[in-house]
């Protein structure tokens, strides 16, 4: 049965790839997106029916199926109900819940680990997990956890919710919250199992913060290419899941939106005349001349 | 360093999947015309939902005692859905507008 698993996997990550590809032809895009869209549904139906864990197949089948249609109904009615000129910030929501996804998944798997190490006598961390497998939960939870609180606050800014937010030294402090962040998240490895999931809270708090603060100072002109720097980075969060789970469509499917959602990032830049750093550290220049004009 | 190398040779089809796939992304959309950056943004938002499997798997392993994994893997799966359906169905209506002009 795994083997049927596996072309359903091979055939999602194809329609991927040509899905992509279709959309960046105004003659082709919608039928791209419908591709892509059937790959999903077939990549989705195999791996509910057919995946197996250690030759168990999955359970808890009601509650898979009522959140899908409970996602299935609340998507469905916010995407075809939204106006036009308000799609972007949609978007960007939806964004910032697959983060979230990914930021959980990541959650719940560390959870595992923690509570099938922790009744082991004071040995550390490092020494149960291999650094491949945490790498892939902890590089999930960051990056989701960035990609949900950045993708919610571009959602704030551009349905108006919340203001450009500037302080002195916004750009430090950003910068010291990233680093305690990669902290953490080494502590975290390197500490007794009893008490691992102490730093590793820490962490996913701190990442959350750090995503609040890196789209806070950004313009809200700017904010497409935000919401499209942070789809590159919730695809890469998506990528992480495929190197836990060895999942191929979700590797494939994560690291093409990554790479292309990147390219796609430097791409919008240009075409507004801007460059990537003008627009995230730009806010600084704004508030500088700002400043200088009220004297 | 022997542990970078052992973790590569572990997992070498995943690393060649990898850097393939930055190469194919990068490829793809290289000549997108300007119009097209936002529904691609939102095509390529609606494709990571392909996290969604991760959450299933997390969901439909979970033990019926434990319900931390359960409750935060029905809100995985809930959102991961959110962001599939949504992400399709907000890009499909982009493109329609587009149609319209023409």
């Amino acid at each position: 049965m795994s083997g049927i698993l596996s072309i359903c996997y091979l055939v999602a990550s194809v329609t991927f790839i040509l899905g992509l590809k279709m959309l960046s032809n105004p003659a082709t895009a919608r039928k791209g997106n419908l591709i892509a869209a059937g790959g999903m549904i077939i990549a989705i139906l195999g791996t509910i029916f057919l995946y197996e864990n250690d030759g168990k197949k999955l359970g808890n089948y009601p509650w898979i199926f009522s959140a899908i249609i409970i996602g299935t109904i609340i998507g469905t009615l916010a995407a075809k109900k939204v106006k036009m000129t308000a799609m972007p910030e949609l978007v960007s929501f939806f964004n910032g819940m697959g983060g979230a996804c990914a930021a959980l998944i990541s959650i719940i798997e560390f959870d595992y680990l923690f509570r099938e190490n922790k009744m082991f006598d004071s040995t550390f961390f490092s020494h149960v997990v291999p650094v491949g497998h945490y790498l892939a939960i902890i590089a999930g939870t960051i990056i989701g956890s960035i990609s949900f609180a950045g993708s919610v606050i571009a959602w704030g800014k551009l349905n108006g919710k919340i203001k450009d937010f500037t302080f002195k030294g916004q750009h430090l402090f950003n910068l010291v919250v990233f680093a305690l962040v990669i902290f953490f998240a080494i502590y975290t490895y390197q500490s007794d199992v009893k008490v691992a999931n102490i730093p590793f809270f820490i962490t996913v708090a701190l990442a959350l913060l750090y995503g609040v603060f890196f789209v806070l100072p950004i313009g809200g002109a700017d904010m497409p290419v935000v919401i499209s720097l942070l789809n590159s980075f919730t695809g890469v969060a998506a990528a992480c899941g495929g190197f836990l789970y060895n999942n191929k469509a979700m590797l494939t499917g994560g690291i093409l939106v990554g790479a292309a959602g990147t390219l796609l990032t430097i791409l919008m830049c240009r075409a507004m005349n801007r460059s990537l750093k003008n627009v995230l550290i730009g806010s600084f220049g704004g508030t500088a001349k700002s400043a200088v004009g009220a004297k | 360093m022997q542990a970078v190398i052992n973790f590569l040779h572990e997992n070498i089809e995943a690393v060649y999947i990898v850097i393939l796939m930055i190469f194919l992304g990068i490829e793809i959309i290289g000549r997108v015309p300007s119009v097209l950056h936002t529904p691609l943004m939102s095509g390529a938002n609606a494709i990571h939902g392909v996290v969604i499997i991760g959450a299933i798997i997390v969901m439909g392993k979970a033990e019926s005692g434990n319900y931390i994994a359960l409750i935060l893997g029905f809100l995985a799966v809930v959102l991961g859905t959110l962001n599939v359906v949504g992400g399709f169905v907000v890009t499909d209506r982009m493109l329609e507008m587009f149609k319209k002009k023409k």
